[in-house]
């Protein structure tokens, strides 16, 4: 494993979609390789700022307007 | 017959990540309104359909995603573009000055990702051509699979991680851009870059390192 590989797989690795055995041979490395420890770091990081900074709070308005037209439709069953 | 109270107590839970997806997809509030309700309705009408056991999340984004796909895009087709520019893994992290800088140990990129606004991330991600947008949001935010991504979206496995890679990558080069007309740079070379209203965060720590081009 040297960087190119790891770099090359780092969406698989972060996805968890990877076999044991190379997710074995990658976080050696990474034990191994500052830099690219850290880019993986990186990654890591923006991934988790992308997924908070997009929450959306569900306006109130729209949770009950859904919540009476189930209403109605479980009438007209 | 849909048991409407099993329902109410499994679905309704999801409705906030709907909505966050909605809105991202059709890039309008009313309209991701209407998505979310109309999702709802169709779920609802075919709840006694859906196996008990298996993932109700990833049932009810197949039905938001399929009713954006058949209503909500064509309703308001736009020129969409599908071919989009492939850079470097890493991106963002190569120019904020990351693998040269390595060596100094600083994290001052991983500060920088956390100064992108609310604002910015959902316009990064909203810059998206549609189907990249729809893998990344699936993926990166909803935190599905790849096999759930290509239930969800009816496309094969490879398909899904095409896209999701070649979307992560121009996310980043959108992101890139907003840090760089906000001058919000670890090497701190920001001093002509024109916010002079008093801005009140502080500036970045001053690296060690020369300035990264001579001129």
């Amino acid at each position: 494993m040297d960087c190119e590989d790891a770099i090359d797989r780092m969406y698989f690795y972060l996805d968890g979609e990877i076999t044991r055995w190379r997710r074995w041979k990658i976080s050696r490395h990474l034990g191994r390789c500052p830099p690219c420890a850290q880019g993986y770091d990186f990654e890591i990081v923006l991934r988790q700022v992308i997924a908070v900074r997009c929450q959306e709070q569900v306006p109130e308005d729209l949770r009950r307007r859904i919540v009476e037209a189930l209403g109605e439709c479980g009438e007209g069953d | 017959m849909a048991d409407q109270a099993a329902f109410a107590e499994q679905a309704m839970e999801h409705m906030a990540s709907l909505y966050t997806a909605a809105l991202r997809m059709t890039r309008n509030p009313a309209d991701a309104e209407d998505l979310v309700q109309e999702t709802y309705l169709k779920a609802y009408r075919a709840f006694g359909s859906f196996q008990q056991g298996t993932n109700l999340k990833a049932w009810l984004y197949r039905i938001l995603t399929n009713t954006f796909i058949n209503s909500y895009r064509s309703r308001k087709r736009r020129p969409e573009q599908t071919e989009i520019d492939d850079v470097e893994d890493l991106y963002l992290y190569r120019r904020l000055g990351g693998l040269e800088a390595v060596a100094a140990g600083r994290g001052a990129e991983e500060e920088v990702i956390d100064r992108f606004t609310d604002d910015e991330v959902k316009e990064a991600i909203e810059s998206l051509p549609e189907q990249f947008r729809m893998a990344v949001l699936l993926a990166d935010v909803e935190g599905f699979s790849y096999k759930e991504i290509a239930e969800i979206l009816e496309i094969p496995i490879g398909t899904v991680m095409s896209r999701l890679h070649r979307g992560r990558r121009q996310l980043q080069q959108r992101l890139w851009e907003f840090a760089r007309e906000r001058g919000l740079m670890p090497t701190a070379n920001s001093a002509n870059g024109g916010h002079g209203d008093g801005e009140p965060a502080p500036p970045p720590p001053a690296p060690s390192r020369a300035t990264h081009t001579g001129g």
